[in-house]
């Protein structure tokens, strides 16, 4: 029924429209000559010709405003309606938009039909639509631009690109625009535009490029001296490639190691200047991980306008919660297990049991994950191939300046003179009137503390589970065995060099053999250096 | 003095007349009473033992081995060592690679080597694999491999005077690297899956009851000698130096004993005794894979003996069958509240028991005499 009604209202509007406007031409009537929306409108045309005559005057033009509409037109997109005037019909949306602004027209123009293209009019509209492209006054769409016309642009837009190189001033866009003029040249069958192409491909480096020289390299290609150049500029490639590879392996194992930095610190307190070995010490980290869980959540939940900076509300809570919980289990179990290292340890994994258990029960079994903020997400890109994520880049900020915070903490501080002092010397110190067993406490909560801390640098990284904290607790006690016992320092490199070398081994060897020889590589090193590199007499040797 | 009174004098310094005659009565009772009351008895009398519970008594045997090779090392040397799932797991794969060679041919695939290397894509079976279809180059490995492996390890490790909680990390350690090694598919044992659907052990039915009673004796007599053994070391000369080295190893060197050659040979033979403990262990359970070495099987080892009473060898094994016959009912009974109970077991223990059960006994039974 409202079909029917529908259509007789539409056809008597078009019959009206169609006596009073007329077709085609006569619809320019009402717009200035020669304005773009004007120009535009011999996109609507029924005939081939007109609609490739107007591309051709829209590329003359040199308008960006156009790229819509023509990129509606290669897409099916562009309608026109009975008066001669377009639209574009938003992707995947009904709603049509004016086709220079981008707004939603309202009312929505109704009587419009799609405009048919066939594989010529795309043909002749893809260039003018790079054509226009480059000449956008946005960088990332000339980028763009410039990035597809490498894949899949022609020969003829040689010239285009040509013209586009010399008045850009972007260095990434021109880059990209040498990168395309390259390997049309490449692609060419004249030697002396192959030996430029290539001489470009060398210089640039980059991997993409690797399909074109591998085939000027091979034996088919007659020019002995175009083949010569594609080598040389294959190897240039692969030794730019290791490069590139070995700068991500650093920079992994970078990240690897701030990560081992921020347990091993907490331990570097609690079993460097305490004697204490902690076995729940990952599962401080493990509620760290969880309370930045928690919180995103309740942000999610009660203020999702301020979502991106849960971790500014994050970061101290996980604090506190870590380092109550560590001065609880000072106040209740260590305290009583002083000088007993080895009842401490299982003492303190009975704990890391329980702590376990207890976030299973109120989180359950499975993985959770942590979302990271919009402003971690992402990364810059290096170099070709090398893409430094924001989170990893954070993470290493973030350890840096705890360790900075740290030391301070330990050397300018009232609270860190006593514990140096008890470190150095226990019935000295006690004797001098310092409150040895309250410093204890405070040390050992704040070792848990910036475990706490280290957990919210790994949700941002990973999932977060129950047993977060048992795969780097050996990875950490390492560390504060090779620094040596009571020494930052010795944490700090200790942690970085564990985390470089794990990395660095792990392309030749694989993940597992590389903490093999790793751990190898540790047992030797104690053999050279028993008190580890940095060593100093603390309370586990008094 | 001749032999016999020789012998005799020794027998007693092991352990008074009394305590020999309670030792026999425990061994009538779990090589005998226990063996007969399945064997011999009608399915219906009360005191028939079920079926089902002979392959998990074994496994308790088999665990009071793995607790008196755990004490030997830490109750006598004061050595904690985290790494005795390594060993226990080393025995249990020599043992395992035999019994997956005993059934070569009867895979899913048919063929001569095992299902996953099949899987893998192998043609051959990899060097070490070699020999294990013989039982008794198999058992020897499974022993004088681990052994060998703790020489080494220990070797190295004493020699550059790791002591204490150090120890404990780079054995824990030692083990979380070789569950590493073990998981991958590469390494030739199975990755995580292991190996398992054992079928014979020397042409018997692994299935058969009478095959389930015998491992259960072997387990048992194994129990038997490894304590008699200990209990041999503990009591000689040798035992008394390990004890002094134990109480101030500086001390003990001033005096002229070299203290990393006595560490090295009590290590190397409770880590030969924890695989035996494990080979024994995989017939009766019937798979093995690197799970056994998660670094936390190695501290709930200590546990057993922490909660037994370290320094005394019948309370280890004790430790072990109270931890384990908990972890049996409780898993099954309240599964949210093992962890709580294990982890208090620590807490408590450590706190509040230093000496375990067998120390509380003791000491109870002093104040009784008082």
């Amino acid at each position: 029924m409202i079909r029917s009604l529908h259509r007789t209202s539409l056809g008597k509007t078009w019959v009206m429209l169609a006596f009073f406007v007329g077709w085609g031409i006569p619809a320019r009537q009402g717009h200035a000559e020669g304005s773009l929306e004007a120009a535009l409108r011999g996109l609507g045309s029924v005939q081939d010709d007109a609609v490739e005559r107007t591309l051709t005057e829209l590329g003359g033009r040199g308008d960006a405003a156009a790229i819509p509409a023509i990129e509606a037109l290669c897409d099916d997109r562009l309608m026109v309606a009975v008066d001669g005037a377009v639209y574009v019909r938003a992707p995947r949306e009904r709603s049509l938009l004016d086709p220079v602004s981008g707004e939603v027209l309202a009312p929505q123009p109704t009587g419009t039909h799609a405009v048919e293209v066939n594989n010529q009019i795309r043909r002749l509209a893809l260039p003018v639509l790079a054509q226009l492209k480059l000449r956008s006054p946005s960088e990332s769409v000339r980028l763009a631009a410039a990035q597809e016309l490498a894949e899949r642009g022609s020969d003829d837009t040689v010239a285009l690109l040509r013209l586009a190189l010399e008045r850009e001033k972007s260095k990434k866009v021109r880059e990209a625009m040498t990168l395309a003029l390259a390997r049309f040249d490449l692609q060419s069958t004249d030697p002396t535009r192959q030996l430029s192409g290539l001489q470009v491909a060398s210089d640039l480096g980059t991997p993409s490029l690797k399909g074109e020289l591998a085939r000027l390299a091979s034996p088919t290609t007659a020019d002995a001296r175009v083949r010569k150049q594609a080598q040389g500029a294959l190897a240039a490639i692969a030794s730019r490639q290791r490069l590139v590879d070995l700068a991500g392996a650093l920079f992994h194992g970078l990240s690897l190691g701030s990560i081992l930095l921020l347990v091993a610190l907490g331990l570097a307190v609690t079993f460097g200047l305490l004697g204490v070995i902690n076995m729940a010490h990952g599962e401080m980290l493990m509620l760290g991980a969880y309370t930045t869980y928690a919180v995103q959540r309740a942000f999610e939940r009660w203020i999702p306008s301020l979502f991106s900076y849960y971790l500014v509300a994050a970061t101290p809570l996980a604090f506190l919660v870590a380092m109550l919980a560590g001065v609880a289990l000072e106040r209740t179990v260590i305290r009583f297990l002083y000088g007993r290292p080895l009842e401490t340890l299982l003492a303190t994994w009975g704990i890391s049991l329980g702590l376990i258990q207890t976030i299973r029960l109120i989180f359950g079994a499975q993985n959770v994950a942590v979302a990271n903020p919009s402003w971690l997400a992402g990364g810059i890109e290096f170099a070709h191939g090398l893409v430094l994520p924001y989170n990893r880049i954070a993470v290493i900020v973030f350890a840096i300046v705890v360790a900075v915070a740290v030391w301070l903490l330990l050397q300018r501080t009232r609270l860190g003179l006593q514990v140096r002092a008890v470190t150095q010397n226990r019935s000295m110190a006690s004797c001098l009137g310092i409150a040895t067993a309250r410093v204890d406490t405070w040390m050992f909560g704040l070792g848990s503390g910036i475990a706490g801390l280290g957990g919210v640098a790994l949700s941002q990284l990973g999932n977060v589970g129950p047993e977060l904290g048992q795969a780097y607790i050996i990875d950490s006690f390492m560390v504060v065995v090779v620094g040596g016992v009571g020494r930052l320092a010795g944490s700090i490199v200790a942690s970085l060099g564990l985390g470089l070398t794990n990395q660095l081994l792990e392309p030749f060897t694989g993940a597992v053999l590389g903490k093999i020889a790793v751990l190898v590589l540790i047992i030797l090193f104690i053999q050279r250096r028993p008190q580890g590199l940095f060593s100093l007499r603390g309370r586990s040797e008094a | 003095m001749t032999m016999v009174a020789r012998i005799r004098q020794r027998l007693l310094q092991m352990h008074s007349l009394r305590a020999w005659f309670c030792l026999l009565g425990a061994a009538v009772v779990l090589l005998a009473i226990i063996p007969l009351s399945n064997g011999i008895l009608p399915v219906r009398s009360a005191l028939h033992l079920p079926d089902y519970l002979v392959p998990l008594l074994g496994k308790f045997l088999c665990f009071g081995l793995a607790a008196l090779a755990v004490d030997l090392i830490w109750g006598f040397a004061g050595i904690l060592s985290l790494g005795h799932g390594l060993f226990f797991a080393l025995g249990g794969y020599a043992m395992g690679m035999y019994l997956m060679r005993s059934i070569a041919g009867e895979g899913v695939y048919r063929s001569a080597l095992p299902d996953f290397m099949v899987f893998l894509d192998w043609k051959s079976l990899p060097w070490y694999w070699r020999g294990f279809d013989n039982f008794a180059y198999a058992a020897g490995a499974a022993v004088v491999g681990p052994g060998l492996l703790a020489f080494v390890f220990g070797y190295f490790a004493f020699r550059s005077k790791i002591k204490g909680v150090y120890f404990s990390i780079v054995t824990q350690a030692l083990t979380y690297a070789a569950m590493l090694l073990f998981f991958q598919n590469a390494a030739g044992f199975g990755g995580n899956n292991g190996m398992t659907d054992f079928k014979r052990i020397l042409g018997y039915s692994l299935q058969a009851p009478s095959t389930r009673l015998t491992l259960y004796v072997a387990s048992g007599l194994a129990l038997l000698l490894g304590y008699l053994a200990c209990r041999y070391v503990v009591t000689s000369k040798f035992g008394r130096v390990l004890a002094a080295i134990r109480d101030a190893e500086l001390k003990a060197r001033f005096c002229g004993y070299e203290s990393t050659h006595y560490k090295l040979f009590v290590w190397t033979f409770s880590a030969m005794l924890c695989a035996l403990a494990g080979a024994l262990y995989v017939p009766q359970v019937g798979i093995i894979n690197p799970s056994e070495m998660q670094p936390s099987n190695s501290i709930e080892m200590a546990i057993w003996v922490a909660v037994g009473g370290r320094g005394s060898l019948v309370g280890a094994i004790l430790g072990a069958w109270l931890i384990n016959g908990g972890k049996s009912w409780l898993t099954a009974a309240f599964p949210s509240a093992w962890l709580y109970v294990l982890g208090a077991a620590f807490i408590v223990v450590t706190l509040f028991l230093p000496k375990g059960v067998a120390g509380a006994w003791s000491s109870l039974v002093q104040r009784r005499r008082r």
